[in-house]
Order: C-alpha cells, then structure tokens, then sequence
C-alpha cells in the first residue's frame, strides 16, 4: 500500500485485506495542510467526526492555537485509524473567512450586527411574551443531528420542562426517524440491535437502500478489506443506480422508486415457502408470525416482479442469498427511509431477521442506519419526537419518573399526544398557531422538501425565527435573529454514533470572535428565562459539558440507553465505548438482544406502536393483549401505490440522495475546497436508455420540474434505472450570489424545489425518493462535462465521457499500515 | 327482503359514503398533507369494501353498485382544492379539519357496527362466504377509526388553544 495518496481520485484509499472472523487490520490516515510539517504539529487532541453518522475517531491537529490537520485514531474500533474524505478535509471550513463572529438581529428589515446581551434579550422577551399571551404551544425548536449530547439534553430540559412546549424535533426527522420508529415497532424500543463488528463475521450483507460507499465510506472500506481477503462475504444491493455497492454485489437490484414493501414482502414469501425459517427462535422470541405468513401468503416472486419492474429470477436469488447463509447482516438507509411506506418497508427487514434469527450474534446482525452524525442523541435525549431515555409518552410512569429526575411535577411535561414532529410544526407554523421557531444548526431553506412553501413559511412578518449556525446560511438570511455559533473542535461534547458508539470531542482551538458553544447559548436562554423546578431551585442545574454529560447520566439511569458506567475520563482512556454501558457491562455493549428481546414488554416499552400504513396510534391495551411477554413483534404490512406515479406531464420518477463529498446543505464541505472542487455543483442523472431516446446528452443543461418547483442541471448519463432521474440534495443558494434561493437570474439549484410534501405516516419523516418530474432541455452542452464526480455512482455510463474526478497534491494524505492496539478483535463482548 | 341483505344494503351504501367523504375531505385539506395522503388511501379500503360487497350480493341476486371514483364531482374538487389552498395561512381551517376528522371517524363507527352485525348473522346462519367477507373488511374499517381518533387527538391540543 503506498504512503500517500490522493484521497478525493481514490475516496477509499487503499485495501488492507482480512479474512473473514479476522481483526479488521489497523491503518492510520493522516491529512495535514499544505507545508504543515508534522514536527509542527503541538498538539494531538481527541474527537470523532460529525460529517456521516460513523462517527470515525479522530485527531485534531494543532499548531499556534489553529487546527492544521487531523488522523485517524488506530485505537478505536469503529475505524482503526481510516478516516473518509469529508473528514479529512472538512474541518478547513471551520477556519472559513465568512464564519458568523456576532450576533445579528433584523432591524428594517435588514440584519444588523449587535452585542450577545440585545441580541439574547430580544430571544427572551419575545419567548415570554408569547408564552404570557398564546402559551407554550406557540413557541417551537427545531435542532439538528450534528450538536453534541449535553447540548440535546439541555435544549429538550428546557423546552419541555422550561417552556412546557410539545414542539422539539430534531432534523433527523429527515434522515433516521425511520429507523427509530422501525426499532420500535418490532423491539418496542430504539437502540441498534448490531454493531460494526458485525461486517467482519457476515457471510451475506444485505444492503437496502443504502449507498454506504458514499454515505458511511469509512465502513465501505471495512467491506472492501473483507472483499479482497479469505472467505469474502456475498452482497445484496437494493438500490436504482449503480453503486459502488452495486457493482460489487452477488446480486442487485433495482426496484421502481416507492415499491420496497412490494419487493420485501416478496422475499419473506420465499423464505416462508422454503420454509428458511429459524423456527425455535420464532416461538422463543417473536409474536405475529402466522398472521405475517398469511399476509405475504400472496406476495410471490411474480407478483413483486410486476409491480417492481425487476425479475422475478433476481427476487429468487436475492431470497435464496438471505434466506440460506448462517450469518446475514443487513443495512437500511435512505432508499428506504425517504421512499413511500417507509417504516413499512424496514420493518419487514427486521422481519426477515426474525423468522431466520438472525440476530444478536457475531455476524447476524441488524443496522437501521443513521445519516446525522449524532442521530442517535437527538433521539436518546428526547431533542426529536421522543421523551429522554427511550421513555413512553403514553406510558403515566414513564413520565413520573422523567419528572422526577427533572424536579417538576408530571403535568409540566407535555405529553398528552406524542411530541410533535417537524414536518407538523412547519404547518403549525404556516397556520399562525407557532409563533416563535429557534432553529439550531440546521438549515431547512435547503433541506426540506417544496422550499418554495418553506421560504414563504420562514418569511412570514408573525413568525419569530433565531438561527443559531456557524455561517449566514440560507435560512439564517431568512431570521429576525441569527446567533453565531461555536463548532466541532472549538467546544467539548460528547458523540453516539449509528452503532451505540459514544466518544468523547474535545476543544482544540478557540471560535472565531465572539462565536459561543451551543450548549452556552442554551444555558444563557434558560438563565435568562429564569427557569424553575418544583421547588423553586434552577431547574437547569449544569453549567459545563461535563455537569451536564453528568446530569444526562442520571436521565439515562436504567433506561435502555444507559450511560452510567460512562465518564469524560473513561472516554479519554479507551476511545469509543458503545451504550449500554452501566455496572454490568462497564465496557460497553456491542450487541443488544443476544439473551432474547429486552425493552418489549408493555411497562418498559418505547412505544405501543403505530399501525405501518395508517400511522394510527395503537394504546396499552392492545399492546398488552398483542405482546403481554414482552417479545419481538413481527408486523405484516400491504403494499399501497405511491402517492405521485408518473404520467404525461411529468413522467421521470425522481429521488435524491447525498454523495461521497458533501454532506448536509453544504455549510461546511462546500467551504473545503478539495471537496467543493470534486462536486463543486447540482448535476442530473439519467439513463443511457433515457437520454439516447430524447436525443441529450453529457453535459447537457436541462430543467427538472415537478408540480412543485423547478431546478437546473447539467445531465449525467449514467446507468441509473431507466424512467428514473436523480439529483443530489442540498446544493443550496449561499454560494450562488443570490442568497436564500432563486432570483430572477438565478434558475433553482437545490433539488428540493421540486419535491413533495409527504411524510411516512409512522415515522413522519418526509419522502424525499418519490416524486415525478419532467425533463426539458435548456441549452446544449459545449463539450464540457457535468460538474458530476466520475468516483461514484454519478460515473460516466462511457468510460471517458468526462475528466477523472481528482483532488490533486493538495487532496494527498497518508495512509500508513499500524497493528490495531487492542489485544480483543471486539471492543465489548 | 331478507335482514341480511338489508345489511348488505347497508353496508354498501355506508362504505360508498365513507369512500366519498374521505375523498372530499383529503381535497379540502390539501394542505394538511398528512390528512390528505392518507385519507385518499383509506378511501380506497372502503372502494375495494364496495366491490366486494357487491360481489357478494350478485351472489344472492342483488344488484349493489360500483365504488365512487376517485375524485367524485371534477369541478367542486378543484374549487375544494383551492378553496384550501387560499387559506394556507389561516388558523381556521383547523376547526373545519376536525368537525370532518370526527364526521369521518362517526361514518366509520357505523360501519364498523354493520360488519359486526353482519359477522353474527353469519355465523348465526353458517354463512362462510359472508363471515369472510366481515372478517376481511371489518378489520380495515376499525383501522379507518382508530386513524380519525389519532388524529383528533394529536391535532386538538394545538388547534383549540390557539384560536
């Protein structure tokens, strides 16, 4: 393997094969700025990415009080020193010369600069005012997947307990509340069954709509290792475009957009008809199989085919790869999280797990994946629409018990319908009845669906926005009050990634200006707003990350996710500790479930569950009469058509999705300029089929648009399922010269001008996979390719169509070969 | 006429109305995209409960008719649909949305009550095509309901107190 290597032409570096029950060999990454000498480097200081829900451990380089590199930490098992290309060189944008340094709040209409104290004056007086006049139900926070713990645990103390208000989520309610919701209807609890560990044992991994070559690319490479060595495992790849993934795969598939419960209930009918069928671990630990049996009884391979539009043959060997290997591991992300009948369609993942017990060993495990980095705090800390600690909102001594370790009365938390989410929020918003919206790191002007009805949302005279960010980001443009916020690597926290893993991010430099931690933003608001317990002490009682990672210890006591046995020293010791972690298991947990089904029994219980397709509420007693012991829960679900099909006007499908180089609205990798050049703009997708028919081609400037809105792009043929097109998410307007959105020479850009507003009914997260569209041509291409990488699944169907996507000497990063320190291949048994 | 095909009767014109008023209502609440999603998709259950019920009474010489479609009265729909659209902003429409959540779940409480009804007369009769029929149906109505009480519940905490 050489030394260095340009990791923006080779996103996964190079291969440092193992076999199959090996230790995934170490290699450290280490990427510093251009004429950093590493003999400068003064100090190495510890954290863990934010950028992809891996949560790579890292260190950050520092030198004359500026960060000027990081590396991978080989000591952790999460990624044995590897780190992806959005971690290698995203942190430069935090050293952005546009960074916010000072509060701004709107004056005439115009954003003014001003001191912190007017600024936080303005946010309080507003809030107590609104709550003197119309309640705590007109005020409402929507936050974000890339904070840390301490500060989610703090803003949903304040919000439900301070302010009384039902309305907190978190944007990972566009990205993982599928998952959550999956986990809970089947284990009656969140909390990821598997662990990473997981892909080292595997003999088949399934992966259902999820591009994790681009997505998680740290754990790609894992696979990529386990590819080239003994005993490689066999791929199932789900997904319309040709992955990375899809070109390794034993099989792939490529279903319409919106038919995942229609190809999955086809693979559990084979299952069940070659009776594949783990039959002890069914009666041991499951209820619902024979009604589930009886509801895929019609659900043939022919059947799915049709509505699918993939072979019935194909369906056949994928059920024969999962149905017939000793060790399946399976993945699930956006291809199924943003697509029609969402928790539908995971939820009979978890299923065909189930019924093979497939679960709660090396190798046989489950990933309902996160794409926020630190999804999985939002969630444990109730800052989504969850109680803190997985606790029930229709459970009355779940509540009394959060109230007490609160010091407040039952009543002061809200919880006589479940939190709302944040799609609701926005029309309660849109309605009047939402008068104040504090948005934290986020940036819905770009990553919610029809932003033309957002913007007109955030822009209305009545509602009162705060944007707390690091930079003027599209929505920030868009708040009466903007407050300029401290980042990853200038604030301490700590961070729980997709498989349970906590780590500990420490401070390395100090923010631009007056720029503050978010978590001393939060405090500052509940001190000014003076908020009080049930005995008239402060209710927030923390003043640091470490007092309050101490008080969020003390909310998680005894609950699923237990963090007691936890310390800011302990992480510093051993790097990444994976939940629970408690007396029993001190060194964490790598596998929930292996002893059978923990957290489903009605008095523990997350949720009584939804009905998949309706989204009704289920109460307490059917739950009791459904599943009185406490077992996982296997839950049928019909197919139903999408809710836009294609037709004259519009007849492209249209999805979206993220790519290897940018990650959320682009706030910070559209400032790194390796990544920024690699995929420097919106591009469209076609297939070959699709494009040879209309007479476009490469580099061809089109309009995508829907009964929404519209954008432009140049097109990129590839080998995309044909009828279908895709466009990355999130290019927004910040870097366009025009703002918040499209002007009158400003064509749109970000994909979510044109897609629908539609939610999954259970989850509530919004369907970012299932719109139509149609394609006009706007100007031919002069030659020149579309800005789209050639590394990815966006390549060239013609190899040569367009100039290899490269980073250059400025991309080089070195890759160096280290033992994985740790004496056990497992990081908790 | 028989008490049985009295309730076939019944029932048919129960779900053909169920059908119509989901369908009505998902258009006049565009804008409550949730509301409208699934709305039109409950209103194809109680189509597939019209055909189905219809099958069942040819069966026994009795002429029920075909489900309503899936938009009912072209024009008024549209107007429904930009009525709804017009007052994107206003706080009212919430009230309208749930005097028609609790119309809907009403309309299907009483059908609900018919299937059980027409669920005994079947095994009172050992009737099994028309026990099937209840046992197929029936399930999907008490799911219309128990959607239309969801809703009512989660909506009202808000739309009450801010008006």
């Amino acid at each position: 393997m050489e030394e260095a290597t340009d990791r923006i032409a080779r996103p996964w570096g190079g291969r440092t094969p193992y076999g199959r029950h090996e230790t995934w060999p170490a290699r450290v990454d280490t990427f510093l700025a251009q004429g950093v000498d590493p003999s400068a480097v003064q100090r190495w200081v510890q954290s863990a990415s934010i950028l992809h829900s891996d949560g790579d451990a890292m260190d950050i380089a520092v030198a004359d009080g500026r960060m000027v590199g990081v590396r991978g930490r080989d000591v952790d098992r999460v990624n044995r020193g590897r780190l992806g290309p959005k971690d290698l060189y995203g942190w430069q944008a935090n050293a952005s010369r546009d960074r916010l340094t000072r509060p701004l709040v709107r004056r005439d209409g115009r954003l003014v600069e001003t001191d912190w104290d007017t600024a936080m004056d303005l946010v309080a007086s507003r809030s107590r005012e609104l709550l003197d006049e119309r309640g705590p139900g007109s005020i409402g926070f929507y936050t974000s997947g890339q904070l840390f713990l301490e500060e989610y645990y703090t803003l949903a103390v304040l919000a439900r307990a301070g302010i009384g208000t039902n309305h907190l989520d978190g944007n990972t309610r566009l990205c993982t509340s599928t998952a959550a919701e999956a986990l809970k209807e089947t284990f009656g609890c969140d909390g990821q069954p598997g662990s990473y560990d997981d892909f080292d044992h595997a003999d088949v991994i399934a992966l259902y709509g999820h591009n994790i070559a681009e997505t998680q690319p740290v754990q790609w490479m894992r696979l990529l290792d386990r590819l080239e060595g003994a005993d490689p495992p066999r791929l199932l790849c789900v997904d319309p475009r040709p992955t990375k993934v899809a070109r390794h795969a034993t099989v792939h598939l490529a279903p319409r957009g919106g038919t995942n419960v229609a190809l999955l209930n086809a693979l559990l009918h084979e299952t069940i008809r070659h009776d594949r069928l783990d039959r002890d671990f069914i009666s041991a630990h499951t209820v619902g199989f024979e009604e589930l049996a009886e509801r895929v009884a019609g659900c043939t391979a022919e059947w799915a085919a049709d509505i699918c539009d993939v072979p019935a043959a194909r369906i056949e060997e994928a059920a024969e790869l999962v149905g017939t290997t000793d060790a399946l591991v399976s993945t699930v992300l956006q291809g199924v999280y943003q697509s029609h009948q969402a928790t539908a369609a995971a939820v009979q993942i978890n299923n065909l797990h189930l019924i093979r017990g497939m679960l709660g060993r090396p190798g046989a495990g489950l990933l309902q994946m996160n794409g926020q980095p630190t999804a999985q705090n939002t969630r444990e800390c109730g800052a989504n629409g969850d109680l803190p600690g997985f606790r029930n909102w229709q459970n009355d001594s779940h509540v009394a018990d959060l109230a007490k370790v609160w010091n407040v009365e039952p009543e002061r938390i809200p919880h006589y319908a479940p939190p709302t989410h944040a799609m609701q929020m926005y029309r309660y918003a849109e309605q009047g009845s939402i008068r104040m919206l504090w948005i934290s790191g986020t940036n819905p002007a770009v990553s919610l669906p029809e932003l033309s009805r957002i913007r007109s949302i955030l822009t209305q005279k009545r509602l009162f926005t705060v944007v707390q960010d690091l930079f003027l980001t599209e929505t920030a443009q868009l708040a009466d009050v903007v407050l300029p916020a401290a980042t990853w690597g200038e604030k301490t926290g700590a961070l729980t990634n997709a498989d349970r893993t906590v780590h500990l991010s420490e401070k390395a430099v100090e923010p631009p200006g007056e720029a503050k931690p978010d978590l001393d933003i939060f405090l500052d608001y509940a001190r000014r707003m003076d908020f009080r317990d049930k005995d008239g002490g402060p209710l927030i009682t923390w003043d640091d990350p470490e007092s309050a990672f101490e008080a969020w210890k003390r909310c998680s006591a005894g609950r699923p996710c237990d963090y007691t046995g936890l310390t800011y020293a302990k992480l510093r010791d051993t790097s990444g500790i994976q939940w629970p972690c408690d007396e029993d298991a001190p060194e964490g947990t790598a596998r929930l479930y292996t002893d059978g089904i923990s957290w489903a029994h009605p008095d523990l219980c997350e949720s009584y569950g939804k009905d998949l397709e309706t989204g009704a509420s289920q109460e307490v007693v059917e739950y009791r009469s459904l599943n009185p012991d406490g077992k996982a829960m296997l839950k049928a679900a019909a197919y139903l058509p999408p809710h836009e099909e294609p037709d004259e006007e519009y007849p492209f499908q249209l999805t979206t999705g993220r790519t290897v180089y940018h990650f959320h609205t682009r706030t910070k990798t559209g400032r790194a300029p390796q990544l920024r050049d690699a995929a420097p703009d919106v591009w469209v997708e076609i297939s070959t089929e699709d494009a040879d028919r209309l007479g476009l081609a490469e580099g061809d400037l089109v309009e995508v648009a829907s009964r929404r809105g519209a954008l432009h792009g140049r097109l990129r043929v590839t080998g995309i399922r044909p009828g279908l097109l895709f466009v990355p998410f999130h290019y927004g307007y910040w870097d366009t010269g025009n703002g918040s959105g499209p002007g009158p020479d400003t064509p749109g850009r970000a994909a979510n001008e044109t897609t629908v507003t539609d939610w999954d009914p259970a989850s509530k997260q919004p369907l970012f996979k299932t719109s139509t569209a149609s394609l006009t041509l706007v100007e031919r291409g002069d030659g020149s390719p579309s800005p789209a990488p050639t590394t990815t699944a966006s390549a060239p169907a013609s190899a040569g169509a367009a100039r290899p996507t490269e980073g250059g000497e400025a991309a080089y990063t070195a890759q160096v070969p280290a033992p994985f320190p740790h004496g056990r291949e497992e990081g908790a048994q | 006429m028989n008490g049985i095909t009295l309730t076939l009767r019944t029932l048919h014109r129960g779900e053909r109305h169920l059908a119509h008023d989901l369908v009505t209502v998902a258009e006049r609440h565009r804008t409550e995209h949730e509301v409208h999603h699934v709305a039109t998709d409950l209103a194809g259950w109680s189509r597939e409960h019209v055909r189905r019920l219809a099958e069942v009474a040819a069966h026994r010489d009795v002429r029920l008719g075909d489900p309503p479609g899936t938009s009912p009265d072209g024009l008024f729909a549209t107007l429904r649909e930009k009525a709804s659209e017009a007052v994107v902003h206003r706080p009212e429409p919430g009230l309208l949305l749930l005097r028609d959540l609790r119309e809907l779940h009403v309309a299907a409480a009483e059908n609900s009550l018919h299937w059980e009804m027409l669920a005994q007369a079947a095994q009172a009769s050992r009737n099994s095509e028309l026990l099937g029929l209840a046992s197929a149906c029936h399930p999907r109505t008490l799911r219309q309901m128990r959607w239309t009480n969801t809703m009512v519940k989660n909506l009202s905490p808000q739309i009450l107190n801010s008006l």
